[in-house]
């Protein structure tokens, strides 16, 4: 690498590295704070090498999974099920960061993993796999973290009620969302 | 960088191909005093030698992610200082910055500078006990004991402020709830005048002692590569070499209108991690009083919270006496005032490295998820790799200097 690029240009270098995914990348938008790359699943490990390798992201800030439950009707806009994974690099030298999003379906929760190119996506994918069931092809060691190994359920799905669900004397619906 | 001696375990017998080795397995933790929070470790020990090491996190898990989903904005700060316990107020800071960046609040720069000074104040906390930790577990406790005068005066700082001590939940989005009393400006300015001899005393004891640099020089080593494909950030970053300090390289709150320097180390060991913190305590106090110089020159001495009444409560007097404020403070405590759709990633440079905040808002009164990236979370699944073929006790100074919190590890 020579030379430094400020954002702008770096943004144009990464719009125009991304045309090569041609479809697979879906969308390209500038955030409110970053420059955000959506992408399909199965170009996502792929992408994240190139960014990685050819554009200087070289640091793995985080990455944490997402559900999006489904929306039949109501004042939000209609969506099936969804799930994702969000990853957060960073430039170091040059002071970018990006943002890389990804979705599938749950009838297809397994993603391929992270941990060859960053050893830090290690912990964070065993999180995303804890909290929302979120598979890992390919990861070294799978299991849940934070969580007790026979949890039940994958708490962090928005249909995971915050409260004990076997609990009969509180009722929490007036609170939240 | 010395090249770890790495002898050769590998004791076989020659006719049968056997492992002649006997090995122990122990368990460190999951309360045990010199991890100082709740850690498991299953270590595989050769003699006295660590082969390797499984770790357990999860203990004081208490789903900070999923309760956030369920609060108003600014409830979601009394999680935060429940993370990194030993610098409360700086992720308190950070969060408030988080939703001000959301909602594209500006602040009035005496309202930065205070923040500015709590900061580094906290800081300062987070340092001297993670400091004189690595002293105690290498057997000096008397530092441990004697500096440990400092972080009270801080936290009597924090209890003028705000009314706690430890979990502060302090400031509020958009601001601080009330200007800092003359009591609160009377002890910053001791701290910032007497804790110089008292640090000067600290490092005397410590950094040319023969006993404490043989304990700890080349012990838990990390090379810079290694370090930043592990996610590291903070002082343990800084100390293999590399100079990402988020205050530099990301300016918030005014980080931009000081001059303070990034120490840095050579080896990533437990002496350079020791010695970055204790250069950065110098540089806090000298942006403190930098900090100070700056307010001092302001004629504006009363301003102490942004123009967004819509986040903050109103005078007192106002509420109990008049109609409208009541009803804006109800709305303001309910959590009514509506936030726009969008994601926002910010981040501050915390006690042991970069706190994240990634919020994402669909525009209702509570986070749609809000993901919290713990530094030490991240940073501490290094720690077999880094204790591999070292003793056992390296591998306790080496967790002590890594500064892992329990609290954050958890979330």
């Amino acid at each position: 690498m020579s030379g430094f690029l400020i954002k702008a240009e770096r943004d144009q270098l990464v719009k125009d590295r991304m045309s090569a995914f041609g479809v697979k990348v879906t969308a390209i938008t500038q955030e409110s704070d970053l420059l955000c790359v959506q992408v399909k699943k199965d170009a996502l490990h792929d992408l994240l090498r190139t960014l990685r390798d050819e554009l200087g992201f070289g640091f793995l800030t985080t990455c944490c999974g997402m559900h999006f439950p489904k929306v039949e009707s109501g004042t939000l806009p209609a969506q099936p099920e969804e799930f994702g994974m969000v990853y957060h690099l960073h430039n170091m030298r040059e002071g970018h960061r990006i943002r890389v999003k990804c979705r599938t379906t749950l009838n297809d929760l397994e993603f391929q993993t992270a941990t060859d190119l960053w050893p830090a996506a290690n912990w964070m994918e065993r999180e995303a796999w804890d909290f929302f069931g979120i598979k890992f092809k390919g990861h070294p060691n799978l299991k849940r973290i934070l969580n007790m190994e026979d949890f039940p359920a994958f708490p962090l799905r928005k249909d995971y009620p915050l409260e004990d669900p076997t609990r009969r004397d509180k009722d929490d619906k007036m609170f939240g969302r | 960088m010395k090249e770890r001696e790495k002898p050769d375990f590998w004791q076989k017998d020659l006719v049968h191909g056997r492992d002649l080795r006997e090995l122990t397995t122990l368990n460190l933790g999951p309360t045990h005093p010199a991890t100082h929070g709740i850690f498991q470790n299953v270590l595989t020990l050769d003699g006295e030698v660590i082969l390797d090491t499984e770790q357990t996190i999860g203990y004081i898990h208490r789903a900070f992610e999923k309760i956030a989903e369920r609060r108003p904005f600014y409830q979601i700060t009394t999680l935060t200082d429940r993370m990194n316990y030993c610098s409360a107020p700086i992720n308190n800071m950070g969060w408030h910055m988080t939703m001000e960046k959301l909602l594209g609040i500006e602040l009035p720069k005496r309202v930065e500078y205070m923040r500015v000074i709590i900061m580094e104040l906290a800081r300062i906390s987070d340092h001297v006990i993670c400091n004189t930790i690595i002293g105690q577990d290498a057997g000096a406790t008397t530092p441990f004991l004697y500096v440990y005068q400092w972080r009270e005066k801080i936290y009597e700082v924090y209890e003028e402020i705000c009314g706690a001590r430890l979990t502060t939940n302090m400031g509020r989005i958009g601001g601080w709830e009330r200007n800092f009393s003359d009591l609160v400006w009377k002890r910053i300015r001791a701290i910032v005048k007497e804790m110089p001899a008292g640090l000067k005393e600290f490092e005397k004891m410590l950094i040319r002692n023969r006993i404490f640099m043989d304990r700890t020089i080349d012990c838990g080593p990390l090379p810079a590569d290694r370090a930043l494909a592990y996610g590291f950030t903070g002082p343990n970053l800084r100390a293999c070499g590399v100079d990402y300090d988020v205050r530099v390289a990301d300016p918030y709150c005014s980080y931009q209108d000081f001059n303070f320097i990034v120490p840095i180390g050579q080896n990533g060991d437990t002496y350079d991690r020791f010695m970055v913190r204790e250069q950065e305590m110098w540089e806090s106090l000298s942006i403190i009083q930098q900090a100070m110089d700056k307010l001092d020159a302001m004629s504006d001495k009363t301003t102490f919270r942004g123009n967004v009444p819509e986040w903050l409560l109103p005078p007192k007097e106002e509420v109990y006496n008049e109609m409208e404020a009541l009803i804006w403070h109800f709305k303001v405590v309910m959590g009514e005032t509506d936030v726009p759709v969008g994601e926002v990633y910010h981040c501050v440079e915390g006690g042991n490295g970069e706190l994240g905040f990634y919020l994402v808002s669909d525009g209702g009164r509570t986070p749609f998820r809000l993901h919290l990236r713990r530094p030490c979370f991240i940073y501490y699944q290094a720690f077999p790799e880094m204790i591999r073929g070292g003793m056992l006790s390296d591998a306790i100074l080496t967790m002590s200097s890594m500064n892992v919190i329990a609290g954050e590890l958890d979330a």
